[in-house]
């Protein structure tokens, strides 16, 4: 009795969702007097076209794909996380303060260390939102997107007061460590005699980002947790009826949530900038939600829907650097893929499934 | 109709720009934009002026990423723009990793200093301007206390008011600075209803004059001075006309010279530190038909003395991002 | 064609159209079909209701009564077939051009406003004007007049959400009548209702007969067919199998034409061989979320080899019983299991630790509690037992093979049709459904079956197959607590019978000693006056 075949609306929808977007970015490209047809071309020259584009590319694909993972956890349980900006900044912190303090030898040492730090601390921030809606009803959503300007307070005080270099005024900390550096793609590929650009910030983090999505899928759909997760956020009356315990449930989903919002601390943090900055996640939190959304909350998906959005990001700087295309329009085209793969979803789905009822029936007649 | 027309002149521009020549200046905007009324603003001012004065053109870039601060650098570099201007402290560790990579190219970086053979670090005496603007203050307060309002609390932003406040007592010893700062993420730059708040909560405590080093909160700011009966001053550009009769004066931050020097100078961009102070229009208060009324003869005069004493080295204003404390709080 | 569309617009705007044949019926449907998808929801269905009658339409779940009479109704558009009422065609493109047509609607469902007074209620949507106070007050004494015509007393001034559920309907009846409708379509009203209610109920729809309405009852119990039917229209799979004269048939009749083979009305079975005591409830009570005591102190027992029947309106605290029973709501007093006491409160009074004592629990809503219906069905097949050593690969992964293989075995066992394991719960018939839940319970061979409104939205084929499944768990020396709102129902099933009433439980009766008459009066709480009358 399925209106429409799995792969139509795994692939198609999005598809045609992003084909929209485009086809309605170009119209606004075309109407500030850019050729549509150059400017897309720039973007995906730009994101596709050179091992730094797609170093670059890979780069944001990274934070995507951790904080979409994050935002997809809280999802099954039907929480929904905005909280990931936040908690991907003190995700960084923890990060920090791991390679702040401690004299790494090696990065291979360094990165684990990390990663139960970043991991420790964005858990650590999604926690308390978790424990207000689990035990006082405090709603997630509204908890959540206060902690994000919490945390950002938090993280300029610090920064401030006890990271910062003294007598420089930019709001970041020291350099890390030699032994803290995370290999990038060109030192990983060049033993194997690959050329890739040694510019581009795309790293070793990029494959945990994978075998994040590898453990995401075996959690949800292989554990007793990610069974349990499911059943609360598809009934919670349910639940209860089966023993589940909603606290815990509720507690745990965020608390994996959120240590999946932290690790995206080694890519920004650790991977790219080396330091802590200010506003170090930049919105990749709230794209999150977005990769969560179009990624239907599967890993496979949610990886796909990342890479989109790298391309978005890269080919939109690119776009802004050589077409001079403001970057608010790039923002514009950005927002219109969101809006055509997540909440205009229907608008494609109906016309579809009819025209899918109207080719079976053909078949059957 | 318009549309084909907007197209038509739009791929003429485009065949234009792509045909400029390849030594082309360059200038990166930080991520506040290059339409933020301050200071971008003023960087992308300069850049006009400089286009506009020379026919020449120029290449710029907002920034939407952090990780994009070295990946423009270098693409600029790598097309062969020079000199390459950046707005704002935060390219310092992009810049330090970049210029060692294009040793031929020459950059700008502005409100740092970055130690590299091809980069000229433009800084402001920043606390030279403010002491004058403290003097202002002084003489225009009936009491002995005045105030500031920061935005985000950095030490560039505390080097304004410490050079305020030692500016201000040097007129009145025993006189009084209340100083607040509006946050510490970079929202602090655009809250002018919080800015109107804490110059309300200062007006209260007893202060006559704030001084707004803040960014667009700083409009809050001088908007309440007004309604308040308070007096104002203004920063980095020319702010006495935002509300006539009420802006005691503005603290002038001349970036777009900077930018607009940097761009004259060209390929054969003198690197090394540039410090921009009183001595050579860099910074200064500004005195226009908006705030004749405000300025008292004697307090010219004291500004001009103090003016020609700092000039001479015999008044040395202390930079408080030398030591990160300041004397006169 | 045109012309046709004409007269209907033309019978639309004016319903009561004096040309219509005086002896036309109030409603005609020739050839409706409906299509969703590849599901055909009604084929080529004609009906002829005669004014003044009440018409009733019976049919398993997912007949296709529903979609008709939304047909009707115009929430949906047919594919094919035309209306006629009174003799004029009409097309009924929304609810107002059925409203116009004189069609009332009672859903299942109220579509009230809770906290709106009844009069509010009434003329929402009926305004005359903008302004409120006329309305009401033509409304008022309208209202008083329909009251007293067709003994629907209602307080106009009462807000809904203080009436009971019986005058809530009465509110949804006078709606429709304010409209000034003349067919009425009643989609099983007696759901919701107590015994004493719905006979009231069907006294108010023999009056409205009586003034010359006309009611089509959509139902699923055949006892209501029999007692106020006229006619009696006999919808399966779409379609509709017959159309008869009440008088001329029987409830064996009706229910082989609803499910298409011999059904067994009466469950089968021998007589009961209580063992041991298996459940002992003392003194307990309940109080919910919102600080109302449910449960007022009962005391209950349940030996083994015997079926417990709960009987009771719902919302007398059988749910908050069942709940605490097994182990997701909190209570005091005290309840033993083999005479062992369980724990009400702390930690151990969960879903899964009641489980692990033995108690299965056949929930009173499959849809909210018993099942995930967005999962599959292997996955529903071991919802409550996941943590169970033999559903386990490893330490972290679950056997999801070993699930679906035992998921396939139990379906076959319980006849679950389609027999596949990956389909959605949400796939399948309320009767499957049921047939899972039920599967996944008693298959865990438990020393005590909790089952709450065991065909509460099953066809009549699965019912049989229920009950069957039920006695075979009794004779196999279980003890079962059933809880269900339909007499016939505990009267067939249960070994002893009790009933709850406001939190309490009001006498226990042997089934072959009682009847639907004196169960209905102690349902209502007035059975303790009136024995004590009789005593005296």
């Amino acid at each position: 009795m399925t209106k429409m075949p799995k792969w139509a609306d795994a692939v198609l929808i999005p598809l045609i969702s992003i084909f929209l977007a485009f086809l309605l970015s170009g119209l606004v490209i075309m109407a500030i007097g850019k050729d549509p047809v150059v400017a897309i071309k720039t973007m995906v020259q730009g994101a596709f076209g050179s091992s730094n584009g797609i170093g670059y590319t890979l780069y944001y694909t990274t934070n995507f794909i951790f904080t979409g993972l994050s935002v997809a956890v809280a999802y099954h349980a039907r929480l929904f996380n905005i909280g990931s900006e936040g908690q991907a900044a003190l995700g960084g912190l923890g990060v920090a303060l791991v390679c702040l303090y401690v004299p790494w030898p090696h990065w291979a040492i360094a990165l684990p260390a990390a990663m139960i730090g970043g991991a420790l601390f964005g858990a650590a921030w999604a926690f308390i939102p978790a424990y207000l809606q689990a035990k006082r009803g405090s709603h997630i959503v509204i908890t959540t997107i206060m902690f994000n300007f919490i945390g950002s307070a938090l993280i300029g005080y610090i920064l401030l007061n006890y990271l910062k270099v003294p007598g420089s005024m930019s709001t970041e900390s020291t350099r890390f460590g030699a032994g803290a550096h995370l290999p990038t793609f060109h030192e990983m590929l060049a033993p194997l005699g690959i050329e890739f650009n040694k510019n581009a910030p795309v790293n070793v983090s990029f494959l945990i980002a994978l075998l994040a999505a590898v453990g995401f899928y075996f959690l949800i759909w292989r554990t007793r947790l990610g069974y349990e997760i499911r059943a609360y956020g598809q009934s919670e009356t349910a639940a209860k009826y089966a023993g589940i315990n909603p606290v815990r449930i509720v507690v745990i989903a965020m608390l994996i949530s959120g240590a999946l919002s932290g690790l995206m601390a080694i890519n920004n943090v650790m991977g790219e900038a080396e330091r802590l900055i200010d506003n170090a996640v930049e919105g990749a939190g709230f794209i999150g939600i977005a990769v969560a959304l179009m990624g239907r909350n599967h890993p496979i998906g949610i990886v796909l829907a990342a890479l989109l959005f790298g391309f978005l990001y890269q080919g939109g700087g690119e776009l802004s650097f050589w077409e001079s295309i403001p970057r608010e329009l790039v923002v514009v085209i950005q927002a219109l893929v969101i809006m055509f793969t997540g909440a205009l979803d229907n608008m494609v789905r109906a016309p579809l499934e009819k025209l899918f009822i109207a080719l079976n029936k053909k078949k059957e007649a | 109709m318009t549309l084909t027309k907007t197209l038509l002149g739009a791929v003429a521009a485009l065949a234009l720009t792509s045909g400029a020549a390849l030594a082309d200046p360059a200038i990166i905007f930080d991520l506040g934009g290059k339409f933020d009324k301050s200071f971008n603003e003023a960087a992308f001012n300069g850049a006009e002026r400089w286009a506009k004065e020379t026919g020449g053109t120029y290449r710029d870039v907002e920034l939407q990423s952090d990780a994009q601060r070295e990946q423009y650098l270098r693409n600029f570099a790598e097309k062969g723009f020079n000199p390459i201007v950046m707005a704002g402290f935060s390219f310092a560790t992009a810049l330090e990793t970049v210029a060692a990579d294009f040793p031929d190219t020459k950059f700008a970086i502005i409100d740092m200093v970055v130690d590299a053979p091809n980069v000229r670090s433009v800084v402001f005496n920043e606390q030279e301007g403010s002491y004058l603007a403290g003097i202002a203050a002084a003489y225009a307060a009936k009491g002995d206390t005045v105030s500031f309002v920061g935005g985000m609390d950095i030490p560039l932003i505390s080097k304004f008011a410490c050079g305020y406040a030692e500016g201000f007592k040097s007129v009145k010893p025993e006189g009084k600075v209340i100083v607040n700062m509006t946050g510490t993420t970079p929202a602090a730059w655009n809250d002018p209803v919080k800015g109107g708040e804490l110059t309300r909560a200062q007006k209260s405590a007893g202060s006559e004059v704030v001084f707004a080093a803040a960014g667009g909160t700083g409009l809050g700011v001088l908007q309440t001075a007004a309604d308040e009966g308070m007096l104002s001053i203004g920063v980095d550009s020319n702010q006495n006309y935002l509300q006539p009769g009420s802006v005691l004066t503005s603290m002038v931050k001349r970036v777009d010279n900077a930018v607009y020097d940097a761009f004259t100078q060209g390929e054969t961009l003198e690197t090394g530190i540039n410090v921009m102070g009183l001595s050579n229009d860099g910074v200064g208060v500004a005195m226009d038909e908006y705030n004749a009324a405000l300025i008292t003869p004697e307090m010219k005069a004291a500004i001009d003395d103090a003016t020609a004493k700092i000039i001479a080295g015999e008044i040395v204003v202390h930079d408080y991002m030398s030591d990160e404390s300041c004397p006169a709080f | 064609m045109s012309v046709q569309s004409e007269a209907g617009r033309q019978a639309t705007a004016a319903p009561t159209a004096s040309s219509a044949p005086i002896d036309a019926p109030a409603i005609e449907l020739r050839g409706i079909s409906k299509a969703f998808g590849p599901v055909q929801a009604n084929k080529d269905i004609s009906i002829t209701v005669k004014k003044g009658t009440v018409h009733g339409i019976i049919g398993e779940n997912g007949a296709g009564k529903s979609t008709l009479m939304s047909i009707l109704y115009g929430f949906y558009k047919a594919d094919a077939g035309t209306i006629h009422i009174k003799g004029q065609e009409v097309q009924i493109a929304d609810s107002q051009a059925a409203i116009s047509a004189g069609i009332g609607m009672v859903f299942q469902h109220f579509k009230l406003v809770e906290n709106f007074t009844v009069l509010e209620n009434v003329i929402l949507g009926a305004e005359d004007g903008g302004l409120l106070k006329p309305s009401l007050a033509k409304a008022r004494t309208l209202l008083k007049q329909l009251s007293d015509e067709y003994q629907l007393s209602v307080d106009p001034d009462a807000l809904i959400e203080d009436l009971s559920v019986g005058h809530q309907q009465r509110v949804e009846i006078l709606k429709a009548l304010y409209r000034q409708a003349d067919i009425l379509i009643l989609d099983e009203p007696t759901g919701v209702l107590t015994p004493a209610e719905a006979d009231h109920l069907f006294r108010i729809l023999e009056g409205l007969k009586e003034q010359g309405k006309t009611i089509i009852l959509i139902t699923h119990k055949l006892r209501e067919i029999m007692e106020i039917t006229d006619t009696v229209s006999v919808m399966r799979r779409g379609e509709m199998t017959a159309t008869v004269q009440t008088a001329d048939t029987t409830p064996e009749d009706l229910a082989e034409l609803m499910v298409g083979r011999k059904v067994l009305l009466h469950v089968e079975k021998k007589p009961a061989t209580p063992g041991a005591q298996i459940l002992e409830i003392e003194n307990l009570r309940v109080v919910d979320e919102q600080g109302v005591e449910r449960v007022k102190g009962i005391d209950l027992h349940v030996r083994a080899g015997e079926i417990l029947g709960i009987c009771g309106v719902a919302g007398n605290g059988q749910t908050e019983l069942l709940e605490v029973l097994g182990g997701y709501q909190t209570g005091t007093g005290t309840i033993r299991l083999n005479g062992q006491e369980i724990d009400l409160t702390g930690k151990n009074s969960d879903g899964q630790s009641r489980r692990a004592r033995g108690i299965s629990h056949v929930p009173e809503d499959r849809h909210d509690e018993g099942l995930i219906l967005n999962f599959q069905a292997w996955e529903n097949m071991v919802f409550g037992y996941h943590h169970a050593p033999e559903y386990q690969k490893n330490r972290f992964l679950m056997d999801n093979a070993a699930i679906k293989a035992m998921t396939q075995e139990s379906m076959t066992k319980f006849d679950v049709r389609p027999p596949n394991p990956k389909l959605e719960a949400k796939s399948f018939s309320g009767g499957n459904q049921q047939k899972i839940v039920l599967a996944r319970e008693i298959e865990r061979n438990p020393d005590l079956l909790l089952i709450g409104q065991p065909t509460r939205g099953v066809d009549i084929g699965a019912i049989e197959f229920i009950h069957q499944q039920i006695v075979h768990l009794r004779d196999a020396g279980k003890a079962i607590l059933l809880v269900s709102v339909e007499l016939d129902e505990i009267l067939s099933l249960s070994d002893r019978i009790a009933v709850m009433f406001d939190g309490k439980i009001m006498g226990e009766r042997l089934p072959s000693e009682t009847n639907e008459g004196e169960l209905g009066l102690m349902m209502a709480g007035i059975a303790e006056e009136k024995s004590r009358e009789a005593g005296q």
